[in-house]
């Protein structure tokens, strides 16, 4: 890969910006800043940006907690489960459809994107949880008969308190003959959404996975998709690509899951995770405990799908290799006709990034199939690992923030003036006041899908829609 | 292996079985069942009380929201805001985690302020807790106290803080509580002396409607008083748009706010949200401390006008007299689109009493009002409210419970029309009932905060909200025979 240049973006320039924030801090947070923002450097096999550390209180920090990790990103997407937020109301009725996630079913029958919640009061705190939780399973699994298993997500007075979740699930399970999980995912651990995750993956190993097989015969072609949340229907865009190419997509972790299909998933042949790091726990389980190979992907924008079909096919035989291309050839030239008719109107711009698990730098082939370059990204709750996959993505000099307070990004965006900031919901409003387009990355900004080429199509209207909205040219006042 | 055999295969629901529990969640029997759960919460109508301390915060001017406890909570609330507003919600967390659990969140607390007095510059900063410091017991009084003498935040920066509990009461608890510290931190060394200022007091409550807030302005304005507005999101929530960002864009003046004690008298306009402000006030405070029902409808709006022209010895001005006029001719005109119309009703008490107030003054019915977090008085009240009306005959209240509660009752007992947050809009689909958006949060329409909802105003754009809808309805819904060109 040729290296990317952007005109303007230096290292020199970026650790001069990076300088004359951080000089603004407090000492103490300044230091503690220090390392997790930096210049990228390509070619660096381990990128110099730190992660994956306790939020420097006071800053304004995006991040959230393990139990959004836990009930947002991991639990919530599957749709046949009674989710049980365990503690007081907050937690779960703010996370309640917040997220996007699609589910097909009948709500309330056969699907439950609802809020489900023990509702703690003082009285709960005092005495306990644990009886209470028993009796509020056998009730939800009373009043909502179809569901497929009950997962309960702990909210941060139920570890304080002592409660032992873990006995009630396993007593509930024997009893209601369903998968009941306990997730310990209480929101004080950790230090952002990222613990949750990996909690959420090692009660999945712990207590789902292996416990059921596949309804119907195996075949070499069983794949699962991992790490698809189902985002505006991001799961619903990538699945029919895979089984043009042959692929029998078995089941899909966490979009649009089912739960019995996800606890049958040891049997499949290839796993193929989007969202690295929100999932890559798993796959490391199913390879080492069932010899699955699994495989990372992306599939935002043409270059990268074409990139990813081809590194998929190469895992199988020459029929699904010919399979790739013949898709690969029947939606490039969609993709080129959506390119040709945004790239005039967005080559040359530039957009900062900020956002969750992988879009940070798996959504960079996108915007530049566009024609935008990324000047600078970070991530609310990366590894290390995440932050060495997103170097060679970005050009060199362009800015990485890791964890980025709300001080230092109003500075960065400040000085290098993106067409286009792509980030959550608390920095929206506060770039659109600066007259700064914006695009939320999460949720796809109440659009999408984004993933595959409908995808693409969508995404490349949503950010010429964006940039080029005339409402910008009404911020100047005449008087 | 022996093991893998034993594994079951997937499950499907065959569609009869589907199609039965479709059904079966409509029944009576369902009804009878779903009443009867004790530990399960299904889609509740209340967020928790740190929420509503956190938007007392926002309605001070220069004021920066601290979050002492888990940074996710921050977050939650911040994200609420911001969706149900369309607004930044500037707000920080000191991130308690593992280590806080052991030890205490003292120095998250000290290195919290710290940084956030540097980075943001507030003139005050509101603390108040998440659960984790409220179990650990954390013991804020001295926190902040030490906070002080370390040097972590100057001796004099004013720092109210709240204990917030998430597993007590709802977000309109969480609110009192911060508005109440706010008043005391800022009033304290202006405590009554001679003679009161002249001002009025208003606080509009847990309201997240800022043109609600403008609109209390105007008619305040009208009556040529001075005020203070405690606490005023209007422009917090509701800020321009002019090409520079300011996280502090409006908000009660803190030295406004410091003369509260001062002032000839205080006004809630809600009195669930205000308790034990109020209850302070009336210790504290050398003017004549009160609450109204939120002046949702005709009649509230009428005994606020005249309380204000008490409190003022100025008659209500023409203008007002005149505004009251053509939204009595809009509901003359407009009733017969309602009369006997029943409703659904949820959301937080003194909305619901402001609501089923106007319904019933229009010929409508509430005929299910439901709080999912309030009190037996609260019932009591409601119950009263409901007797004072021939419309209100046969309607019922339900406190404590849910929106999967009311699913059943809609189930088993319909309703012309749904009015509520944007949490409704399952139950309005369900039953093919429209929903009218109202409330807390709205995270699915735009600008809805900006039409007010109180005063003659406010009544009328009720009105013509409602009617216009049942209309839409009729028009897009009836048979080619029964389209027509009038309504």
């Amino acid at each position: 890969m040729s290296e990317k240049i952007i005109p303007g973006i230096t290292t020199e320039r970026t650790e001069k910006l990076i300088a004359q924030t951080l000089a603004e801090m407090p000492e103490k947070a300044r230091k503690k800043r220090q390392p997790h923002v930096g210049a990228n450097e390509p070619e660096a096999s381990v990128c110099a940006v730190k992660s994956n550390r306790k939020t420097v209180p006071g800053v304004m920090s995006a991040r959230g907690c393990a139990y959004a990790g836990a009930k947002g990103v991991v639990w919530g997407p599957i749709r046949d489960m009674v989710h049980v937020s365990h503690g007081p109301v907050g937690c779960g009725y703010y996370s309640w459809g917040t997220r996007r996630n699609l589910v097909q079913g009948v709500p309330g029958v056969t699907s439950f994107a609802m809020d489900f919640t023990s509702d703690f009061q003082e009285k709960d705190i005092v005495y306990g949880g644990d009886k209470k939780l028993e009796q509020l399973l056998r009730e939800a699994d009373a009043l909502f008969p179809l569901n497929h298993g009950l997962s309960v997500l702990s909210e941060c007075p139920v570890g304080l308190i002592g409660d032992d979740i873990n006995a009630v699930t396993k007593k509930m399970e024997q009893e209601l003959g369903k998968i009941v999980v306990p997730c310990n995912c209480e929101g004080f651990r950790g230090v952002s959404q990222s613990l949750g995750h990996h909690i959420s993956n090692d009660s999945i190993r712990d207590f789902v996975i292996g416990k059921r097989s596949f309804d119907a015969p195996a075949t070499p072609y069983d794949v699962a998709l991992i790490g698809d949340y189902n985002i505006g229907g991001d799961v619903w865009a990538a699945k029919p690509i895979l089984e043009e190419m042959g692929l029998n997509v078995r089941a899909t972790w966490t979009g649009d899951g089912a739960i019995e299909e996800i606890a049958a998933t040891h049997q499949v042949k290839l796993n193929l995770i989007h969202c690295y790091r929100s999932m890559n726990y798993m796959c490391k389980v199913m390879e080492e405990k069932w010899g699955i190979p699994w495989v990372e992907y992306n599939f935002f924008g043409p270059t990268k799908i074409a990139e990813s079909l081809r590194k998929i096919a190469a895992l199988f035989d020459a029929d699904i290799q010919a399979k790739a291309e013949a898709v690969i050839a029947k939606y490039t030239p969609m993709a080129q006709a959506v390119i040709d008719e945004y790239r005039p109107r967005l080559e040359g711009k530039t957009a900062m990034l900020f956002v969750g698990g992988l879009r940070p730098r798996h959504t960079v082939g996108a915007y530049e199939d566009l024609g935008i370059q990324i000047t600078g990204t970070g991530y609310e709750f990366a590894h290390q690992d995440d932050y060495d996959r997103t170097a060679p993505e970005m050009a060199k000099g362009t800015l990485i923030y890791d964890d980025v307070s709300e001080f230092e990004f109003e500075r960065y965006v400040e000085e290098l003036k993106p067409d286009l900031v792509g980030s959550g919901i608390k920095e929206k409003y506060v770039f659109q006041k600066a007259g700064i387009p914006f695009r939320q990355m999460h949720s796809w900004d109440y659009s999408g899908p984004y993933h595959g080429y409908e995808g693409f199509r969508i995404f490349a209207r949503d950010i010429d829609m964006a940039i080029n909205s005339p409402t910008w040219k009404l911020i100047k006042s005449p008087f | 292996m022996s093991a893998e055999s034993a594994v079951r295969r997937i499950e499907r629901t065959p569609p009869a079985e589907i199609e039965r529990v479709r059904k079966w969640i409509f029944t009576e029997e369902y009804r009878e069942k779903n009443f009867a759960r004790q530990a399960l919460v299904v889609n509740p109508a209340h967020a928790c009380q740190p929420l509503g301390a956190e938007m007392v915060a926002h309605g001070f001017k220069d004021t920066l929201p601290f979050v002492h406890g888990s940074q996710g909570c921050a977050s939650y609330f911040r994200s609420t805001f911001n969706r149900h507003f369309r607004e930044p919600a500037p707000t920080v967390a000191d991130a308690m985690t593992e280590d806080g659990a052991v030890f205490g969140g003292q120095n998250n607390l000290f290195e919290g302020l710290e940084n956030a007095y540097s980075l943001y510059k507030p003139k005050m900063m509101a603390v108040f807790t998440t659960c984790m410091p409220e179990v650990i017991g954390d013991d804020l009084t001295a926190f902040i106290k030490n906070a002080r003498l370390q040097g972590h935040i100057p001796a004099d920066f004013p720092l109210p803080y709240a204990n917030t509990p998430s597993f007590n009461g709802s977000h309109i608890n969480g609110y009192d509580a911060m508005l109440k510290s706010i008043l005391e931190t800022l009033s304290a060394g202006h405590a009554p002396q001679g003679a009161d200022n002249g001002r009025i007091n208003l606080i509009p409550g847990f309201d997240a409607n800022t043109a609600n807030y403008r609109e209390y302005k105007r008619m305040l304005k009208a009556f040529d008083v001075p005020f203070t507005l405690l606490a005023d999101i209007s422009d917090a929530f509701d800020s321009v748009n002019d090409g520079t960002y300011r996280p502090y864009p409006g908000g009660t003046p803190l030295e406004e706010a410091a003369e509260v004690l001062n002032g000839k008298a205080t006004l809630a306009l809600q009195k669930y949200s205000t308790v034990n402000t109020l209850k302070w006030l009336g210790e504290a405070a050398q003017g004549t401390v009160e609450s109204l029902a939120m002046p949702i409808g005709i009649r509230n709006t009428d005994a606020f006008l005249l309380k204000l022209s008490e409190l003022t010895g100025k008659p209500v001005p023409e203008e007002l007299k005149a505004e009251r006029g053509r939204a009595v001719d809009a509901l003359t005109d407009g009733h017969q689109y309602l009369h006997g119309r029943k409703f659904a009703l949820y959301g937080d008490p003194d909305y619901l009493l402001g609501l089923v107030s106007f319904l019933l003054e229009l010929g409508a019915r509430p005929w299910h009002v439901l709080c999912s977090r309030t009190t037996r008085k609260f019932e009591k009240e409601m119950k009263a409210l409901l007797e004072t009306s021939e419309f209100g005959r046969g309607c019922t209240v339900y406190i404590n419970r849910d929106l999967w509660h009311l699913h059943s009752l809609l189930a088993t007992d319909p309703v012309d029309g749904i009015i509520g947050d944007t949490h409704g809009k399952y139950l309005a689909r369900d039953h093919n009932i429209p929903l009218f958006r109202v409330g807390f949060p709205i995270i699915d329409r735009i600008n809805l905060h900006r039409l007010p909802l109180i005063g003659y105003t406010g009544t009328l754009n009720l009105l013509t909200q409602l009617a216009n809808r049942f209309l839409d309805i009729q028009d897009e819904t009836c048979e080619d025979q029964w389209f027509e060109m009038m309504r």
